[in-house]
């Protein structure tokens, strides 16, 4: 199978990144070391090549919106220049990815997917769409650069100026950036302050390159973004969020908006009435071995549950991982064994976050 | 790739120094390169019995878990203990601070199923496309 390169392909050889596939791209793991990576996004700012993601604009009249009744987010009661995570979802309830939405205009919206989904996403978002709905697919010739880090809003305010001050955690705004007008989101995967930019791919290896230039910035890969998005408690689709689960059973009850219609709806109302079989939780282990994707899990010598994902966490200094456990023994505090490929670990289910006290709320007068 | 004189290698690429009948074990430049921050290194109990080429002790890195395997024939007389807090010293020194145990051989003659420096990165050569 070929994989595709994005434009900072280049960039990322002359940085000596490990490379390595990634959703059907060849993507930046690392540019040396993954736990580095890591701790120097908590600390300074880390730039990020997410132009893998996907990007569709949707242009309907919001008196009778059909993107609102295709997926969860309350796309017409989303103020403009808002973001709301949500999912796209199977009748059966399990989604079919997890995104963001962007409110442009009363009667505008981008949506934000999963490199892996592009395809399916779009296929679906369309079929469900009425024939006054404009769809456009943007992946293509969209960038996306992410700046994460505790300093990232020094570093913004020098490329866009102090009005970069204004945005709040989830929102967005277009801002003048290198000679045109761009889209900035305050969101991201690392749970720290920072910035998701969206440009035209003629100009994503000038913003590399400019985000580089500043001392406070360094490249991170795609394994540091595992572990952040890990630490914050962050699901990931593909590991927590598959087609054998539901938004219910991993804890995102707050990202479905049941008063109004979206794919999925009656099974998951179904679901919330009979209650869920198994719960996704966090779990730290006792000591520094990590947990991993499919490794099962037991509670007092019964099988219970299995890892969807697992790091060594740099700033607990221990494993961390996500699990889905029997609903009625995912209780935080619970000790659990987790069968690893060699030998075991015990571990207590944790609520995440794993860390706390970030910058991503950080905000300035 | 750094390799050290003066060091014995297996295909496995770990290393081992020897002196005397003592033995310190460890693994290479190439295998930290390879295995990415080293999160975990498994100590074996001093004591434990292992011959030539057999699993002496597992290690975990950012990427997977991986076996260790025994350098040489003998018993585990000492182990590092730094590395319970700071398994990172494996790839910031691979042949000095992160040593990972030290055996008391018991057949020398042993090396000649091991590679020495030169033979070694020959050895690397050939496995670099």
């Amino acid at each position: 199978m070929d994989f595709k390169n994005t434009v900072l392909y280049n960039e990322h050889i002359k940085l000596n990144a490990l490379m390595a596939p990634f959703a059907g791209w060849n993507m930046p793991i690392h540019y040396g070391s993954i736990i580095e990576e890591t701790k120097y996004t908590r600390t300074a700012a880390a730039a990020f090549d997410i132009c893998h993601m996907g990007e569709f604009i949707v242009t309907e009249d919001p008196s009778k919106s059909t993107l609102d009744e295709t997926i969860t987010n309350p796309v017409v009661k989303m103020k403009p220049l808002t973001c709301r995570y949500g999912f796209l979802l199977n009748d059966n309830g399990t989604p079919v990815d997890d995104l963001i939405v962007y409110r442009m205009a009363l009667d505008k919206w981008m949506i934000v997917v999963n490199a892996s989904n592009i395809e399916r996403d779009a296929k679906k978002i369309k079929a469900n769409l009425s024939k006054e709905a404009v769809f456009e697919d943007i992946s293509e010739q969209t960038v996306k650069i992410d700046l994460q880090g505790p300093k990232s809003m020094e570093v913004m305010k020098k490329l866009v100026g102090d009005s970069i001050k204004k945005l709040k955690y989830f929102q967005f705004d277009t801002f003048d950036l290198l000679g045109g007008k761009h889209i900035i989101s305050r969101t991201g995967y690392t749970g720290e302050l920072g910035y998701e930019i969206y440009m035209g791919a003629d100009k994503g290896v000038e913003l590399w390159k400019k985000l580089l230039a500043d001392p406070l910035v360094k490249p991170a890969g795609l394994g540091a973004r595992d572990i952040l998005r890990l630490e914050a408690g962050l699901p990931l689709y593909g590991d927590e969020l598959t087609e054998s689960v539901t938004p219910l059973e991993a804890g995102m009850e707050k990202f479905l908006d049941f008063e109004k219609e979206f794919i999925g709806r009656e099974a998951l109302l179904k679901q919330k009435k009979t209650g869920v079989e198994k719960k996704l939780t966090g779990v730290v282990i006792d000591g520094r071995r990590t947990p991993r994707h499919t490794n099962r899990v037991h509670i007092n010598n019964a099988d219970c549950g299995f890892v969807t994902s697992g790091v060594f966490s740099p700033h607990v200094n221990k494993g961390i991982g996500f699990m889905y456990v029997d609903a009625d023994k995912a209780i935080e505090g619970n000790e659990v064994v987790i069968k690893l490929d060699k030998g075991e670990v015990k571990g207590i289910i944790t609520q995440p976050p794993f860390i706390k006290n970030t910058s991503i709320k950080y905000q300035e007068a | 790739m750094n390799v050290k004189d003066g060091y014995f290698y297996s295909k496995e690429h770990e290393w081992v120094k020897i002196d005397g009948n003592k033995a310190k074990v460890g693994i290479s430049d190439y295998a930290q390169h390879k295995l990415g921050d080293i999160t975990y290194v498994d100590l074996p109990p001093v004591g434990k019995a292992v011959k030539q080429l057999e699993i002496l002790t597992g290690i975990e890195s950012v990427k997977a878990a991986s076996d260790i395997y025994s350098p040489m024939t003998g018993k585990v007389i000492a182990v590092n203990k730094a590395l319970e807090n700071a398994p990172e010293l494996v790839n910031a020194s691979p042949f000095e601070d992160g040593w990972i145990a030290q055996l008391e051989i018991s057949n020398p003659a042993e090396t000649a199923n091991l590679m020495n420096a030169a033979a070694y990165k020959t050895f690397l050569s050939g496995l670099e496309e």
